[in-house]
């Protein structure tokens, strides 16, 4: 083993049927370095995690860690844990049904008699530690999916580790959170654990990494030094080739113009649903892109939700080109022209078991109707049309979405969307687990449609996509919209503020009845 | 040679990863088993029956015939295991009440009338409806009410016999009119028994239906994901109500065979433990009793298998209280067999013998 390293991988191999995950990849972790697993989506960064801790077994390949003298036998992830290596998982792999503190401390334990009593006290007192909006005895699932990461995070931080793997841990969570996981990363670190660190944002990784190991179609690229790898090599190197110019994608792309463009296409008076957000108002334009913006669990999401008839309605309208249409279940609203790529991929958007193929069709199938099935043929031009246009990495359309890789998952739901050829499309947070290639692509996609008529909402996490696609975004705190910003407003500082409530400035009059 | 091998061997693994390969699998097993047994299982011999109109009669004449009740059972529970995630126990009771429905139609107030009160379509007509609303009041429980499947049919499970023997005022209605018998025997002529072309009709319906509905589609959607699937425009629980209200049906064509093959019931026998032959043929399809994606046609060819198994059982004159205890055996075997974890072993376990050789050469 190299000096200073407590965790190596060499020559691993895993092929999967029709896909060669990972070919003949070398990994070295040190002591005390958070290590940066990039690559685009598809390359194999999570099924080298997987295979380090036991979830698929290796093909080939040897792992060696700190303190044995023989290569490590890893079977299972309760192996890996009790070898000391900790891991949160691309999806979240807590069970939803159980409490908080369990989910924190199961399999963690020994003996059959549990003195829960100190054990939800234990865990509320780790979730203070951190800062996370979360009681011991609550039901997972009824927690947003930002807190569930962060109880998974605070599940691998208190196991005693000397590996601590984190893949795409901050995909849905805001800055604060973020800064509050890199705050506690240092810590670990100075005390000699070693961390995996994967994710899709390159400011990430330069702000908390030493060192980079890019992944390119399942083979290793190489493994770089923080300060000898400047930010455009490190695409090169991820993609294969340069990356286009990210600030020019605004300017590149007209606005839709045409004679019905002032009139809302869509408007919501007074809308509120089960969800808990105050009633608001909201409209569309045709052509337009619009935004909400918030920090976690303002409520944005809540919003379109309601909208789309997600989540049930108990107040308020929506009209169409100003005529009062009802929307209780989403069939309603998907007739009406609206589509709606929901947040949570996982439990709100893939069907695990379905073929890339029926989980793109879906709602097309279903809109069509229950007597109306597409034959193979056109499912599969369909199918692969969208796969090529998004460039979907599958190894058929006939493969199970959920052996797909995360962001290749997100890909096929907006390809479902995109199918249905909505009026009006919302997107929940598209470009969550998406590679910085892809991510451009995806605004530009947006801006295109729209240049085309297509109406959109967009909402992301990352305020410049946001300012990058947005012409007009609608602030909310505390469930409640606080301000709208348009034109000369949208910049970084005025969202801040208006999030803050400092210069909360009143909803313009269209807005307000 | 050597690559000759090597196709045969790749299309092996290719149907060893087939969920349909377990009840084939099967099937051959037993036909093997059979075969060195004793040969004169597969002998069909055509006769005269007791009217004098020439049948079919041997082991796999009797395995068509009575694996048909089954089979169509079979269909019904697939869709419902795959849209509820969950399973249907009371379909046995529910037969004893269609059956009982057939009956009362057909006797009116004489439980041993000389003519039929009403034409047989009629009664059956009767009894579909009866069928498919009980399997609406358990698909209420199930879709609506978010009762674990297990514990709502539990109650038709428990009640349903009593309600069957309460239907014709607990008497035992015979009817003797001959032309009721030919839906579970033979129709004078034909010497293939009438079940088999009833149940061949259903898998025809079935198939057609798959085909150009999205019936499959559907269930299977809701089925692995409900809450994704309501975001794309099914109304999930209408769907998990639906296949209740289809197994409802399925259960009246049974009904109506169980009880014309007797001419007459017995509350508390008739289709005694098919509820569990069923949903066995559903798990030795390869199906996932925890919902979701299916194979119609593997859930059919299990329903064989386990008339097949019933019958080989019979055949060595194995006492019909024992024959549950002999049933649980084989099927465990088959469903561990089929069971992942193990197919995977399996497969690695060969591919490692395949490689040991090859290494050996390179030396
Ligand atoms: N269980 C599986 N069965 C079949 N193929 C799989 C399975 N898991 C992963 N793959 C394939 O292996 C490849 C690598 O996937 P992996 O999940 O490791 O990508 P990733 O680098 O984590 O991507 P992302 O950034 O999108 O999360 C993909 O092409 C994927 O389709
Ligand atoms: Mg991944």
């Amino acid at each position: 083993m190299r000096e200073g390293a407590i965790l190596e991988m060499r020559g691993i191999c895993k092929s999967f049927p029709g896909v060669r995950a990972l070919q003949n990849v070398d990994f070295t972790l040190c002591e005390g370095e958070i290590h940066a697993l990039m690559g685009e989506n598809g390359a194999g960064k999570s099924t080298l995690i997987k295979v380090l801790t036991g979830v698929y077994p290796k093909d080939s390949g040897q792992i060696f860690l700190k303190g044995y003298q023989k290569a490590a036998v890893i079977r299972s992830p309760q192996d890996a844990q009790n070898m000391g290596i900790s891991t949160v998982y691309q999806e979240i792999t807590l069970c939803p049904n159980l409490s908080v503190a369990e989910n924190m401390y199961i399999g963690r334990t020994k003996g059959f008699v549990q003195n829960w009593k100190a054990i939800n006290a234990k865990a509320d007192q780790v979730l203070k530690s951190l800062d996370i909006p979360a009681t011991a005895t609550q039901q997972l699932a009824s927690c947003s999916i930002a807190v569930q990461q962060m109880v998974a995070i605070a599940r691998a931080v208190d196991m005693d580790c000397k590996v601590l793997i984190l893949d795409e841990p901050t995909s849905s969570l805001d800055e604060q959170e973020v800064e509050k996981l890199f705050r506690l990363m240092r810590d670990l670190q100075k005390k000699g654990v070693g961390i995996i660190f994967v994710t899709h944002f390159l400011d990430q990784v330069y702000e908390v990494c030493d060192k980079i190991t890019v992944l390119r179609d399942g083979k290793l690229v190489g493994e770089y030094a923080i300060k000898d790898l400047p930010r455009v090599q490190l695409v090169s190197k991820m993609l294969g080739k340069e990356l286009d110019d990210l600030s020019d994608i605004q300017s590149e792309s007209e606005t839709y113009t045409a004679e019905d463009a002032e009139d809302a296409i869509f408007e919501t008076e007074n809308l509120a649903s089960t969800e808990g957000i105050k009633p608001f108002d909201f409209y569309i334009r045709k052509g337009e892109v619009t935004g909400f913006t918030g920090l976690l669990g303002s409520g944005r999401s809540e919003c379109v939700r309601a909208i789309f008839g997600a989540d049930k309605i108990t107040s308020g309208t929506v009209k169409k080109h100003g005529k009062p249409v009802k929307i209780s279940h989403p069939i309603d609203a998907m007739r009406l022209g609206i589509g709606y790529l929901p947040e949570d991929r996982k439990r709100d958007g893939i069907i695990g078991d379905l073929s890339v193929r029926e989980n793109i069709i879906l709602a097309l199938q279903v809109m069509k109707g229950f007597f109306k099935p597409f034959t193979k043929a056109e499912a599969n031009a369909f199918a692969e049309q969208y796969i090529k246009l998004l460039d979907i990495k599958t190894a058929s359309a006939d493969t199970p979405i959920k052996s797909l890789s995360g962001g290749n998952q997100q890909k096929c739901i907006l390809a479902r969307w995109l199918l249905t050829h909505p009026e009006y499309l919302i997107l929940d947070e598209p470009t969550r687990g998406i590679d910085v290639g892809t991510k451009i692509d995806i605004q530009k996609l947006v801006l295109k449609l729209a240049s085309e008529g297509m109406s959109i909402t967009f909402i992301s996490s990352e305020t410049d996509e946001m300012l990058r696609t947005c012409s007009r975004l609608v602030v909310m705190r505390d469930r409640k919209v606080v301000g709208e910003l348009s034109g000369e407003e949208l910049t970084q500082t005025m969202i801040m503020n208006t999030i803050a409530g400092g210069e909360a400035k009143q909803c313009s009059p269209e807005t307000i009845q | 040679m050597q690559s000759r091998n090597n196709t045969v061997s790749e299309l092996l693994m290719k149907l060893f990863r087939r969920q349909i390969f377990i009840p084939i699998a099967a099937l051959l097993l037993l036909a093997l088993f059979n075969l060195i047994a004793d040969p004169s299982f597969f002998k069909i011999t055509l006769g005269t029956n007791s009217a004098g109109d020439p049948v079919l009669s041997g082991y796999l004449i009797t395995i068509l015939d009575y694996g048909s009740e089954l089979a169509i059972l079979a269909i019904g529970m697939t869709l419902v295991t795959a849209a509820s995630g969950g399973q249907d126990i009371s379909v046995g009771a529910a037969i004893a009440i269609s059956g009982s429905v057939v009956l009362r139609v057909l006797c009116g107030s004489n439980s041993r009338p000389e003519t039929l009160q009403a034409p047989i379509i009629v009664a059956f007509l009767v009894s579909c409806l009866v069928a498919m609303a009980f399997g609406a009041f358990n698909g209420t429980l199930v879709a609506y009410f978010k009762i674990q499947p297990m514990v709502a049919t539990l109650i038709l499970f428990t009640a349903g016999r009593s309600i069957a023997a309460w239907i014709n005022n607990n008497e035992l209605p015979i009817i003797s009119e001959p032309s009721f018998g030919y839906f579970g025997g033979f129709i004078p002529g034909i010497p293939i028994p009438t079940p088999v072309f009833i149940a061949v009709a259903c898998m025809i319906i079935t198939a057609l239906t798959l085909r150009f509905t999205n019936l499959g589609l559907y269930c299977q959607a809701v089925g692995i994901n409900d809450k994704s699937s309501r975001l794309n425009g099914l109304n999930p629980a209408f769907i998990k109500f639906l296949t209740y209200v289809i197994l409802g049906l399925c259960v009246a064509v049974a009904g109506l065979i169980k009880v014309s093959r007797l001419s007459s019931i017995n509350y508390s026998v008739i289709a005694k433990d098919i509820e569990m032959d069923a949903i066995l043929a559903v798990a030795l399809g390869g199906n996932a009793l925890s919902g979701g994606k299916f194979n119609m046609t593997a859930s059919i060819l299990g329903a064989y298998v386990i008339q097949f198994l019933t019958t080989t059982l019979y055949k060595f004159n194995v006492q019909s209280d024992a024959l549950s205890a002999y049933k649980a055996v084989v099927v465990i075997a088959l469903v561990v067999l089929s069971a992942p974890i193990v197919r995977e072993k399996l497969t690695a376990l060969k591919n490692s013998l395949k490689k040991q050789p090859a290494a050996k050469e390179v030396a």
